[in-house]
């Protein structure tokens, strides 16, 4: 027999799970997935945000594979969009850079700027 | 529990079903595994999303992708470009987005964007089979609140505010056939659900069983904590196998959960369901014949009073909602009464679910606000009438209700204006009838109907029914006489005021209402033996108009018969021959420059 309380465990939890159905207002982690990007490792990238944002147990955030970015010789590329629309573009990403970018930026809002587009043209 | 980038949504209402939606399920599943996927997509079958014309449905999120009328072999390439590479596969896309390909979230469709989903909240959203899904979207949210933090009394209170209406077809009050069972005084009471949808072209109590039944269960629980009772039933009909199939799996998991059974949420109240599977009689969607078949009886109408919340199930005081109705209950308990009354229009408040059919492109299954008009619905919901034909009438509430012309399409839909117009709401099928419709062929249709599935236990009904159809069988034969409208007419108004139940009691709407609107259509076929829409097969001639002709032969290669004769080159001119002309069309459609005429 569940309680009210109970009750109200299981929404949390299946709602992080579900969530994505409705949320609109999430922020967006958006992997690059064409060709150049799957060949120089955009595969394990999107893997290592999965497991960490996982890990870390944040909510609200939402990761997509898009097409071919442009700059094919910085994949993988990973952009991630806030809920206000401003976007970051993090460059030659590996899954190492992935935990902690996770961690900067999706759980304690900083950029990590020292992979972004900016600073690696 | 996993965490997955994206979710694949694959309807598996029974339209869909039918056309394949398992086998993609099964080639998504294996392909997600072939280029290593797995761990990060997952694959949901939901309930209906409405847009059955349209299926096999598959929604992907985040991203709200909608894909229409998949096949198997469309899903190698939906995993390698989309859920792989992210990129869209716009052949798939519905017609509407594929304008804009930019906007290809689902909600901002045409066919979504006027809809409000109430009733149909968690349709296409969740997976029916998993309580969990429910739950996250507020699930047994309302139950928990009715008891932990309401009387009965105020539950019974707050649905009265809502105005909540049956949605079954009737527009009774619900919170108040709640009140009167509550005021019984009784050892035992009891809940029901009438999932015996039998309404021709009707299907919105079935998707809201396959697609969220928890949310039916919820709402029934509520009702026996409001009045008393400690047990239900749903009667549904066993053609519905998949509604079945989940609603068990759903009370099984709710008696899981404890949300059925002794001490629910701990809070000391028991209560628990039961399925009663319906052989398919439409008059058991008679609330009175409905108990008397759960009972293990024929299912057979008996005189009211007593009514149900008086005396129902084996003489107990009983309440009776249909599907949809119980579906809104847990929404209007969240979100308050003032909510779900600020839809809707003065004595119709909330949303109702409709299944359009009939000769519309977007068949399927709408739910809109009370006050929409039909021609939103048709044009703008429906996607129009196929092949540029002109819209008719639409027959709302099957073979009890009545048509609405062209000339009231921007009547907003509500209880009142329906039955002022000499149709009623019913439980929601919308049937649209382009120019090609014949509007007595359509009353025989439904009388046709009603004669099959009037129980014979009173004569008005049995055989009154009977003499209209044999009238309106002859009149479409081209053997009408005047004085047959004015028999039609007495004899609705009295199979009206005698009949015992309500099968008997609407069964002449039909015919009474096409009278009103169109008895020009009426007179046509008896006094000029023709029907103007080129329906009825009997009042058919055939003839090939000389001047138009340009002699190509197709007509006479195609007819089946040999009824045509001619010939090109010796310039014999092209006829039918009467006698020999079974009325099959075929010439009709192929001649390529309209020379034929009926």
């Amino acid at each position: 027999m569940k309680t009210i309380a109970e009750l109200e465990a299981i929404r949390q939890k299946t709602l992080k799970e579900v969530g994505m159905r409705t949320d609109n207002d999430s922020i967006r982690v958006v992997v690059g997935m064409a060709t150049c990007g799957i060949a120089a490792g955009a595969r394990p990238v999107m893997q290592a945000f999965l497991t960490e944002i996982q890990k870390r147990d944040i909510h609200n955030v939402t990761v997509t594979a898009t097409g071919c970015i442009g700059v094919c010789s910085l994949e993988p590329i990973v952009d991630i969009i806030d809920k206000d629309g401003t976007k970051v573009t993090y460059v030659n990403m590996t899954p190492e850079k992935v935990a902690k970018v996770v961690l900067d930026h999706l759980a304690n809002g900083k950029v990590c700027s020292e992979y972004t587009l900016k600073e690696n043209q | 529990m996993q965490l997955f980038r994206s979710h694949v949504l694959v309807c598996g209402g029974t339209g869909c079903t039918s056309s394949n939606s398992e086998a993609i399920m099964s080639e998504l599943n294996q392909n997600l595994v072939k280029n290593q996927l797995d761990s990060e997509v997952k694959v949901v079958q939901t309930g209906c999303f409405g847009l059955c014309e349209e299926g096999p449905i598959m929604v992907i999120y985040p991203e709200g992708t909608m894909y229409c009328r998949v096949d198997v072999k469309d899903v190698p390439e939906i995993v390698e470009e989309h859920l792989l590479k992210g990129r869209l596969v716009t052949r798939l896309l519905e017609a509407s987005s594929q304008v804009q390909e930019d906007n290809q979230d689902i909600e901002q469709s045409s066919f979504f964007k006027k809809q409000l989903r109430v009733a149909l909240r968690n349709c296409g959203r969740i997976n029916p089979e998993e309580i969990d899904e429910y739950i996250a979207f507020d699930g047994y949210k309302a139950l928990a609140k009715a008891l932990s933090e309401m009387t009965p009394v105020e539950v019974i209170q707050t649905i009265k505010d809502s105005g909540l209406r049956g949605r079954g077809g009737g527009g009774f009050p619900t919170g108040t056939k709640w009140d009167f069972a509550a005021q019984q005084v009784n050892d035992e009471k009891y809940v029901c659900c009438n999932a015996d949808e039998g309404d021709p072209g009707a299907f919105m109590d079935r998707s809201v069983l396959e697609g969220d039944p928890h949310s039916v269960i919820e709402a029934m629980t509520i009702a026996g904590y409001a009045i008393g009772a400690t047990h239900g039933f749903v009667y549904v009909r066993a053609e519905y196998p998949i509604a079945v199939h989940r609603l068990q799996i759903a009370i099984d998991q709710a008696r899981e959960y404890g949300l059925l059974g002794e001490n629910i949420l701990d809070t000391g109240f028991k209560f628990d369901l039961e399925i009663r599977l319906g052989a398919g009689a439409f008059v058991c969607g008679e609330e009175t014949a409905l108990m008397t078949s759960i009972e293990g009886k024929r299912g057979e109408p008996r005189v009211r009073p007593p009514f149900p919340a008086v005396k129902g199930l084996w003489q107990k005081p009983t309440i009776l909602n249909n599907v949809e109705t119980f579906a809104n209950i847990p929404e209007i308990l969240l979100k308050g009464s003032e909510w779900f009354a600020s839809m809707g229009t003065e004595k119709s408040k909330g949303t109702k679910v409709f299944a359009v059919g009939g000769k519309i492109n977007n068949t399927g299954l709408v739910e809109i606000p009370m006050g929409t008009t039909l021609r939103e619905v048709i044009y703008e919901i429906g996607g129009g009438i196929p092949n540029g034909k002109k819209f008719k009438a639409a027959q709302t509430g099957g073979p009890s209700g009545g048509c609405i012309p062209a000339s009231h399409i921007d009547t907003p839909i509500d209880y009142e204006s329906l039955i002022e117009l000499g149709a009623m709401m019913g439980s929601g099928g919308l049937i649209v009838m382009d120019e090609d419709t014949c509007m007595v062929d359509i009353a025989k249709f439904f009388l046709e109907f009603t004669v099959d599935e009037s129980c014979g236990k009173c004569t008005p009904c049995r055989l009154g029914t009977r003499r209209m159809k044999d009238i309106l069988e002859k009149i479409t034969l081209g053997k009408g006489v005047m004085s047959d409208i004015d028999e039609l007419e007495t004899l609705a108004r009295d199979i009206k005021a005698s009949s015992l139940c309500a099968l008997g009691q609407t069964a002449p709407n039909p015919v009474l209402s096409t009278l009103r609107y169109f008895r020009d259509e009426y007179e046509a076929h008896i006094r000029d033996k023709k029907c103007p829409a080129g329906s009825c097969k009997a009042l058919l001639a055939y003839e090939i108009i000389e001047e138009k002709c340009k002699n190509c032969g197709l007509c006479l290669k195609n007819c089946p018969v040999s009824a045509i004769t001619g010939n090109k080159k010796e310039k014999i001119p092209f006829v039918i021959d009467p006698t020999l002309c079974i009325k099959c069309g075929v010439c009709f459609e192929k001649c390529p420059v309209d020379a034929i005429k009926k």
